[in-house]
């Protein structure tokens, strides 16, 4: 607050005027919005708003979309990661990401969670066994499958697959956590230990959740930003948007007037 | 913490040391490698057309078009008609045996065993496809023609019957698998739909799980007509190579494959129009089963219920 730089520092993504079109329609309208270090940002609105749309741009995975164009610009560290020397394997390394439905890949838990820094070449097998470890107690799963790493993922259940996608972003040790709707899929336990780990995680990381549950986002985010048909209506401190929100369209949403 | 940092940073060196040159070099090389077989294609196509394209400015297209096949005549005649009859007979025959079998075992397979007999029944039927095709040749000269004899005395030991009967038995592995695997792939939640309203077994199977997999089921039954229409030994041993024109199935015919393999043995000397007139068989062929996937793909396309 008191000097501009250390400000900057606190900054991880500065999104300056972001337009998208699938084609011919707009997803995105102009969206300005900061994202602050080890704070946990929520993205609320009803379907088709483009919080997850939005999401996946701040990793370019939206670019698997062929006919997606964008205009505006994302600074992450004051990097645009739209320009051309940007590699989008390297932001990625740092950006992680954690998928609506649990999409562990089909080998052990073990490869699951190491396959990240194995193909960044980290082949000592000793740090490898640190880094599922670690991950693992990260993402609160060391102490139901510390017994079986050789099992296949698939024989988890669906929140302990969940998590272990989250070890399997951990293990690379990224600086942003994406989540999108990460507990849509999920029972109100898995999404109740979820909710706990990401409380447990901001300390290390930064995290952007999109969810559909307003009441997650009330409970677990810094800050929420509402989207409405493209557009971002309102950003603020998560405590005043669901008490005292500016925007009539916001109080409507959070009151369950629709959407 | 000290680690996790440690970790990071050892990482993200790697990451931006690492090159993309072999990102950029393998697509180019998967390019060149499907370039390969597109050229393989346009090369056969391409020597098919020239070569025949000569049979065609020695041989009048009225003749072509006859019922009269003599090449080895003193005053020979390229009438293409009774290949073409062998052809077509001798397949569907085969169709007739292999597609009613073939579909009924796929259902049975796939909608009304149990696992532990269809683990048995798979590979005792997929065995049939191993089975090297002279011998199905030599069984239908050797076994099937002597047995249909005594129903039909009339049959000539070399006729389009038996090598079609065989020839569909041998198809029948190829209709049933891929038939098989295309219901099997039918989501079980419409098969719960279906079973939720109040539908039986067999209503599930013949009004969601066909409808649904129909463009699987054609698929193999084209590639079971292309097989059928290429298939070279078993009629080439037991259907003999009589070049009359005739529809009566229990005489010897000759079809395209048999007539290509009747000539290549050391019949025609090259430069002939004999030689030639291999070529415009092979393209005939061609055309014939190029044409049968067009229809296929038009088909499985008009009824194909997305899912």
């Amino acid at each position: 607050m008191t000097n501009g730089i250390s400000k900057n520092e606190n900054i991880v993504y500065d999104v300056k005027g972001l337009n998208l079109w699938y084609g011919e329609d707009q997803a995105l309208k102009d969206i300005n919005l900061e994202i602050e270090k080890n704070k946990v940002t929520a993205i609320i609105g009803p379907s088709g708003c483009g919080k997850s749309t939005f999401i996946k741009t701040m990793n370019r995975m939206i670019e698997n979309i062929p006919i997606v164009r964008t205009t505006g610009k994302i600074l992450y560290h004051g990097q645009d990661i739209f320009d051309k020397s940007v590699r989008v394997e390297e932001l990625r390394t740092k950006v992680g990401m954690v998928f609506q439905k649990p999409n562990p890949f089909p080998k052990s838990i073990f490869e699951n969670v190491v396959y990240g820094p194995r193909i960044h070449g980290i082949k000592d097998k000793a740090l490898l066994m640190e880094i599922a470890e670690t991950s693992l107690k990260s993402a609160a799963l060391w102490d139901e499958v510390k017994d079986r790493l050789n099992d296949n993922a698939y024989g988890l259940s669906g929140g302990q697959q969940q998590r272990l996608c989250i070890a399997r972003c951990l293990a690379v040790q990224p600086d942003v956590i994406l989540m999108d709707e990460p507990t849509s899929a999920l029972d109100p336990i898995a999404t109740f230990k979820i909710e706990e780990l990401i409380d447990s995680l901001k300390k290390d990381y930064t995290i952007s959740i999109v969810t559909h549950s307003m009441q997650q986002a009330a409970r677990i985010s810094d800050k929420t930003a509402f989207f409405l048909m493209g557009e971002l209506i309102e950003f603020d401190k998560t405590s005043v948007i669901f008490s005292n929100p500016a925007d009539k369209r916001t109080e409507d949403y959070i009151t369950g007037r629709f959407g | 913490m000290d680690d996790k940092t440690k970790i990071r940073q050892l990482i993200q060196e790697n990451v931006s040391k690492k090159k993309n040159t072999t990102d950029k070099i393998m697509p180019r090389f998967f390019l060149l490698m499907a370039f390969v077989s597109v050229a393989a294609t346009f090369g056969i196509v391409a020597t098919l057309i020239t070569d025949a394209a000569k049979f065609f400015s020695q041989v009048p297209i009225s003749e072509v078009f006859s019922t009269k096949l003599a090449p080895l005549n003193a005053n020979p005649s390229f009438g293409i008609l009774p290949l073409i009859t062998g052809t077509i007979m001798t397949t569907v025959i085969a169709m007739l045996v292999a597609v009613p079998i073939g579909l009924t075992a796929a259902i049975f397979l796939s909608q009304f065993a149990s696992d532990k007999m269809r683990k048995i029944l798979k590979p005792i039927m997929e065995v049939l496809a191993g089975i090297p095709t002279i011998v199905y040749g030599f069984f239908a000269y050797s076994f099937v023609t002597p047995m249909l004899m005594k129903i039909i005395p009339s049959l000539g030991a070399k006729n389009a019957l038996s090598p079609g009967i065989v020839m569909g038995i041998m198809i029948i592995p190829l209709v049933a698998s891929l038939s098989e695997d295309a219901m099997n792939s039918v989501p079980d939640i419409m098969r719960e739909g279906a079973l939720g309203l109040g539908s039986t077994k067999l209503e599930v199977t013949f009004k969601v799980v066909i409808p649904a997999a129909i463009s699987g089921i054609m698929a193999s039954i084209v590639l079971a007509v292309s097989r059928a229409i290429g298939e070279t030994m078993i009629v080439t041993i037991a259907s003999g190579s009589s070049k009359a024109f005739t529809l009566d199935i229990t005489q010897s015919m000759q079809t395209m494959t048999a007539y290509i393999v009747e000539f290549t043995s050391g019949d025609a000397a090259s430069g002939t129009t004999g030689y030639y007139s291999l070529y415009a068989v092979g393209l005939l062929l061609f055309v014939f089963t190029m044409g049968i996937n067009l229809i296929a793909q038009h088909i499985s396309k008009k009824y194909r219920e997305e899912y």
